[in-house]
């Protein structure tokens, strides 16, 4: 298990605004009658999006009386998934994956330069306050390894140059392009495909 | 080599795009409505007879999963629920379906609702394929718009609202319960089981979960029938799938191929050959990290299939194929593994929570050369105290890579550690809480 514990300094309230209000109520339509809890998760995400990538408790608070359920069970929810950031985090936030199939592909060179631009430790917020790292288990994209998610896009096949140069241009404030960075095309076998030649550049 | 007429996926590399359009040429959503027409029981049986085995790591026959459905509908309604929650450590080809395959995605929840008798599908996605995310709910919102979905889906006369629901980050909601109980916004914790799913699951209600894979390969077997997909790969162990070839090859990719492909082949026509020589590898993961691995010798003639990697004392898993060179320290990668799993234990079941911590902490001792040699054994005794021992199978997971490190590479443990802590003189040390160390024979 993770352990993850709420932020010391709270703010004292929580609203969503007119957008997240209205995003909350379709995803709320999305679920039976008397299901409304189901929207719970997604409601999360909406307040982390507005509350610059973080949730505090007076959001929580804020959901439960929206769907109608107890406090705990949103707290629950919350410090149970590790996506919700629980204390605040970089505009842009840094998730390297660590895990086996990225490991042994030089994933720690990911990690070093990581520390190199933003800061020695994971979860610091760099010196400008605009980026923090950490590492992450698997994010599903071993093929690509290593690689690393910016926010919501993956930047892949990676090594440690073409890491810092990327994170020079978050640092400068500039979104760099996601994808792989081999010049590779999605999953294909890169220089050594053997199927479905015919609908190859078709 | 699979021919590339029987590759069901034609734009694995999204060489000709995802939209509707490009999808109706592969042939999606033609003739949808005749394969609904010939109604509930040819669909299933034509499934059974194609011997279709989930994709999404246990190979359960997904015939039979769908004939557990209640046959009338009561006073609660079905639901179908696709598993897309792909976290399994190298794993990634339900993303490749659901950017550029979403249509087969769509159309065999339309012939799957149709044939269990759901109006309503949730997508479970994992919370870091958002991106990929999008691109399926774009998909989807084409097919309502053309009238694909909805209200008399297809012209079947059957209707279907599909639904995303997003993880966010727990590897457990992969098991079907938790995933059940992330969708009702609690906290990812498996049920026991029985009751099962199909009878009761989401809500309460009669409840189908399948894999994203399994669930876009129906309307192609459908079309081309039963017959021709039991004609791919060896008996129970039919068809194609999609193989994710990562770790240290020259090209890792993903790849569809038939059923029962010799792993060489896949390692040396597709990946492009191991790192440094078929001479350097030293290991392969075979089914995504939770399936003991494979060392060298048996890699030479090993077949990728459900039962023959079982033979092994493996599986196929979600055939997430991890091939580790002898450049890697296998201890270390295995206790990465192990760290992995004490990560995402869900906490429920003690055995597991506690055990997963002892034995990644072991092993990182272990790769470093500071364990003593009396605790390898411990180790193989911890994972058989966990095996069996919980509510799901993430126990299995968890302690199944630890046993085929054992398994097969117990002599480079005892190589690197050959600490020997036991006190041989007899020595009375009251305080020394490791009194079962104290030889008791000296």
């Amino acid at each position: 298990m993770s352990l993850r514990r709420p932020a010391k300094n709270q703010p004292e309230n929580f609203e969503f605004n007119l957008s997240s209000l209205e995003a909350a109520k379709s995803i709320v339509a999305k679920y039976p009658e008397g299901k409304q809890q189901s929207a719970v998760m997604a409601l999360l995400y909406i307040a982390q999006k507005q509350n610059d990538n973080w949730i505090p408790l007076a959001a929580m608070k804020y959901i439960a009386k929206f769907l109608n359920m107890p406090y705990i069970k949103v707290y629950e929810v919350a410090t149970f998934y590790s996506m919700y950031n629980l204390s605040p985090v970089g505009k842009y936030f840094v998730q390297v994956c660590t895990t086996t199939p990225c490991m042994i592909r030089g994933a720690n060179k990911l990690v070093e330069a990581c520390k190199e631009k933003i800061s020695e430790d994971e979860s610091v917020l760099s010196n400008d306050k605009s980026c923090s790292w950490m590492e992450v288990e698997c994010l599903g994209a071993c093929v690509n390894a290593p690689m690393m998610q910016i926010n919501d896009d993956y930047y892949e096949d990676l090594d440690k140059e073409k890491t810092l140069k990327i994170l020079d241009k978050i640092l400068n404030g500039e979104k760099p392009t996601p994808g792989s960075y081999r010049g590779r095309i999605n999953n294909e076998p890169e220089n050594n495909r053997k199927t479905l030649m015919d609908l190859k550049n078709a | 080599m699979l021919k590339d007429q029987d590759r069901i996926f034609q734009n694995l590399y999204n060489d000709l795009g995802p939209d509707l359009t490009s999808s109706q040429k592969r042939g999606d959503w033609v003739n949808t409505k005749e394969i609904t027409d010939k109604g509930r029981d040819w669909i299933i049986n034509e499934i059974k007879d194609s011997q279709l085995r989930g994709r999404g790591g246990a190979g359960f026959p997904t015939g039979l999963k769908w004939s557990f459905a209640p046959k009338e509908v009561g006073s609660r309604p079905h639901y179908l629920v696709i598993n897309g929650d792909e976290s399994e450590p190298g794993t990634c080809k339900d993303r490749d379906i659901l950017r550029f395959e979403p249509h087969k995605l769509i159309e065999g929840c339309l012939i799957a609702s149709y044939a269990i008798q759901a109006h309503v599908c949730y997508i479970y996605i994992r919370g870091e394929y958002f991106v990929d995310g999008q691109k399926l709910q774009a998909a989807i919102d084409e097919a309502y718009e053309k009238k694909l979905l909805g209200k008399n889906a297809a012209g079947t006369g059957w209707d279907l609202d599909i639904y995303i629901h997003y993880g966010a980050g727990a590897y457990i909601c992969g098991e079907e319960t938790a995933l059940l109980e992330s969708i009702e916004g609690k906290k990812g914790q498996p049920r026991l089981k029985p009751p099962f799913p199909a009878l009761i699951g989401l809500y309460g209600c009669p409840t189908i979960i399948n894999n994203v894979e399994t669930i876009a390969v129906v309307p192609t077997i459908l079309r081309r029938g039963g017959k021709w997909f039991a004609s791919l790969g060896r008996e129970k162990n039919t068809g194609t799938k999609i193989f994710c070839i990562s770790g240290n090859v020259n090209n890792p990719c993903n790849v569809e191929e038939e059923m029962n492909i010799p792993l060489k082949d896949l390692i040396e026509v597709h990946a492009g050959g191991v790192i440094g020589g078929w001479d350097n590898l030293q290991a392969v993961i075979p089914g995504g990290s939770s399936m003991p691995l494979i060392p060298k010798d048996k890699c030479e003639t090993l077949n990728m299939d459900f039962d023959s990697l079982v033979a092994e004392k493996s599986g196929l898993g979600t055939a997430g194929v991890v091939v580790i060179n002898k450049d890697q320290d296998i201890i270390q990668c295995m206790a990465r593994i192990a760290r992995f799993y004490k990560h995402e234990s869900c906490g429920q079941c003690t055995p597991c929570r506690e055990g997963s911590g002892w034995m990644w902490r072991m092993l990182e001792r272990m790769a470093k050369g500071e364990a003593s040699k009396d605790e390898i054994d411990m180790l193989g005794d911890v994972t058989k105290q966990i095996e069996g021992h919980t509510i799901c199978a993430f126990g299995e997971g968890s302690s199944w890579p630890v046993q085929g490190l054992l398994r097969h590479f117990k002599d480079e443990i005892k190589k690197r550690n050959k600490f020997d802590p036991i006190i041989k003189e007899k020595k009375n040390i009251p305080y020394l809480v490791d009194q079962h160390l104290l030889d008791k024979n000296a």
